[in-house]
């Protein structure tokens, strides 16, 4: 009995002795882990802050610096008055372009990707396989390569500085990506599956239907998510094919910090660069989680 | 009526030849067995009774009509797969329907089919449930479902035992074969277990290195198997092999065997032999038809000889033990009741049953 006292009373301070080695290693990790979080958030408060502040203020104070004033005045011109190349209305037309090349572009992209990738996983053809890879070169290639041919595709279709022609653009550029989340995704759904439902007496389209489409939510928002961030993001096609109205927002957030006629308004600027950053922000807010786990996850559980 | 020919049928995937003319037949309301070990070539025969693989030449008949080249959802077929293949976003009951909704059979007629084969299923608690919520054996019983809900010419299961665990899969058997006796559809079994292939099936065609060994009914494979793969294939533990040679004493055959002191013993040989049997010959006995000898067993089995030997390992199993005794220079195992268990290190008079042994040509492995 004695012995087992003394034993417990041991166990006791060397549960003691851990638990405060495992609460000092945890302050050491949270405390860099608040650190980077800082360096990386900072920008983002910086502009944030500065999209509220007074722009005589700025000029006084520094652009960067504790905010003395607080005004919505700049969201307002960078919406709707503030002038770019002569014109006076602000982002808004801009906003609505990116929006009409986005949300199409992202939504054909991605069906066509989900088809690539059943038939490249689930009816695989003499040279499927090599198929496959010629398109995964596509993610390979950097956008700027393709500058040429673009110009020269769109120019014989007329659609040159369109919102038409940037969705031709995206939907192209972005077929590889989708076709490659998509096939790798489905390859994880059984064949035995595919096989049943032949033997049911479903075709391509209603297995598609009835049995890939419903499995594929998890695949489908990693692709949605993905696409749409990066078709608002992209700025290079937008500002070599489109110019003044046609212009995506973050072609014309260039125009408009280029257009220093005067002062250079930093508040203006802040609330317009995060105008244009709000829809991919927002996308990631409620789709992130969605992200990661459709990234990680098979399609059978 | 329905019923299954397949006349010198090949398939080859590239270079490499998989089946390599297979003759089966299946009479109306069969229960065929494909067994054989794994890579033998039985699921890609399955699978293109199905249709899912292509035919490289022979033909495949379904009561006469060759569908070598029909679609698998105009054979008229159903099948169980190894994985269940149950649609994992669809409740059992839209598992068991999909067939039928492709099929565009209208409503009424698809819940009389659910509720019929439901309660031959015993799965009416679960037709609202996902596949995820099911448990192995529940699942199993969904695929079966969905495949007796249409009522096919042709029954096809893909190993559907094999992912369950022992004693469920004992039960499935049972009522895979309780099924097949209240359906009577013709059936087509594939599995690696010579167990299950013995319970259920009519006849057993055994497949191996892509050709079909030998095809007949079970107790003719188990008792006079064609060759030596399938002696050893079929039976558990397998049936032994001994050396021997052929020779004569008070003019009838008898196999000359080495015994565990060096000596020759000779056995008598039950079946009557053709001329031109070899003489170095390989003598099979199973291990249930291996005995301790005594002057009773001799008087009910006429064809009980006797050698001895020396026993080396003793596993019991419960029901039964098994023995591992050498005979010669070789290993064999027996089968004995636990009551009259050799024990390990005593030397035994065996008794074996000539009259159940069988001859095999080492050349050739075939048997005489």
């Amino acid at each position: 009995m004695a012995d087992t006292a003394l034993d417990q009373s041991l166990d006791h301070h060397a549960a003691a002795v851990a638990a405060r080695r495992h609460f000092l290693t945890r302050l050491v990790i949270y405390g860099l882990l608040v650190v980077f979080a800082a360096i990386y958030l900072i920008p983002l408060l910086v502009v944030v802050l500065n999209s509220f502040r007074d722009q005589q203020e700025i000029a006084r104070n520094g652009l960067i610096s504790l905010p003395r004033s607080f005004r919505l005045e700049a969201w307002g011109q960078a919406w709707s008055s503030y002038c770019i190349g002569g014109t006076c209305e602000g982002m808004q037309r801009n906003f609505y372009n990116s929006l009409k090349m986005t949300i199409p572009a992202t939504f054909i992209s991605t069906v066509i990707g989900a088809m690539n990738g059943y038939i490249l996983s689930k009816w695989r053809f003499r040279g499927s396989e090599a198929l496959f890879t010629c398109m995964l070169l596509g993610v390979f290639i950097p956008g700027q390569i393709s500058l040429m041919p673009w110009a020269f595709i769109l120019g014989n279709l007329g659609l040159s500085n369109s919102t038409y022609g940037l969705i031709l653009i995206h939907v192209i550029q972005g077929i590889s990506f989708t076709t490659l989340f998509c096939r790798n995704y489905y390859v994880s759904i059984p064949d035995d599956l595919i096989k049943a439902a032949r033997i049911d007496g479903a075709g391509f389209w209603r297995i598609f239907r009835k049995i890939i489409l419903p499995l594929s939510s998890p695949i489908l928002i990693v692709t949605v998510i993905w696409q749409f961030t990066g078709i608002w993001n992209e700025y290079l096609f937008g500002v070599v094919f489109t110019s003044g109205q046609q212009q995506p927002i973050t072609a014309a957030l260039v125009a408009l910090t280029a257009s220093g006629t005067n002062v250079r308004a930093y508040d203006v600027m802040s609330a317009a660069v995060l105008i244009g950053a709000l829809p991919p922000l927002l996308i990631y807010l409620f789709g992130g989680k969605y992200f990661v786990r459709g990234l990680t996850q098979g399609a059978i559980k | 009526m329905s019923t299954l020919t397949i006349r010198s049928l090949r398939k080859s995937f590239g270079a490499v030849e998989v089946l390599k003319g297979i003759d089966l037949e299946a009479q109306n309301g069969e229960f065929i067995a494909l067994v054989g070990p794994s890579g033998c070539g039985k699921s890609t025969l399955l699978a293109m009774i199905a249709g899912l693989e292509t035919v490289t030449s022979g033909e495949i008949r379904i009561d006469g009509r060759l569908v070598n080249s029909v679609a698998p959802k105009d054979r008229d077929i159903a099948m169980v797969f190894q994985s269940y293949a149950l649609y994992p976003t669809m409740t059992v009951r839209e598992n068991i329907t999909f067939g039928m909704e492709s099929r565009r059979v209208p409503k009424l007629q698809q819940d009389e089919a659910v509720k019929r084969v439901a309660a031959l299923l015993q799965i009416e608690p679960l037709l609202g449930r996902k596949p995820g919520q099911l448990s192995g054996g529940q699942r199993q019983r969904v695929a079966m479902g969905r495949a007796l809900v249409r009522d096919p010419k042709l029954f096809l299961f893909d190993e559907p035992l094999s992912n369950l665990d022992a004693k469920l899969r004992v039960d499935m058997r049972t009522e895979i074969k309780k099924l097949h006796h209240r359906v009577g559809k013709t059936t087509v079994y594939v599995t690696h277990d010579q167990v299950e292939a013995m319970t259920l099936a009519s006849r057993i065609a055994v497949m191996h290195q892509g050709a079909v060994q030998q095809f007949d009914e079970p107790a003719a494979i188990y008792n006079r198997p064609a060759n030596m793969f399938v002696a050893g294939f079929m039976g558990s533990p397998a049936m032994n092999f001994l050396p021997a040679e052929l020779g004569e004493q008070g003019g009838r055959p008898v196999v000359a065997l080495q015994t565990a002191d060096g000596k020759t013993a000779s056995l008598p040989i039950v079946q009557t032999l053709p001329s031109d049997t070899p003489r170095q010959l390989l003598l099979g006995i199973r291990p249930e038809h291996i005995y301790r000898f005594d002057p009773d067993l001799q008087r009910r089995k006429p064809g009980i000889a006797q050698i001895d030997a020396l026993v080396e390992l003793v596993e019991p199993t419960g029901a039964e033990t098994m023995a591992v005794l050498r005979l010669g220079g070789k290993e064999i195992t027996g089968r004995f009741d636990p009551d009259g268990t050799p024990r390990m290190g005593e030397t035994v008079t065996l008794g074996i049953d000539m009259a159940r042994a069988c001859l095999f040509d080492p050349t050739t492995q075939r048997l005489i």
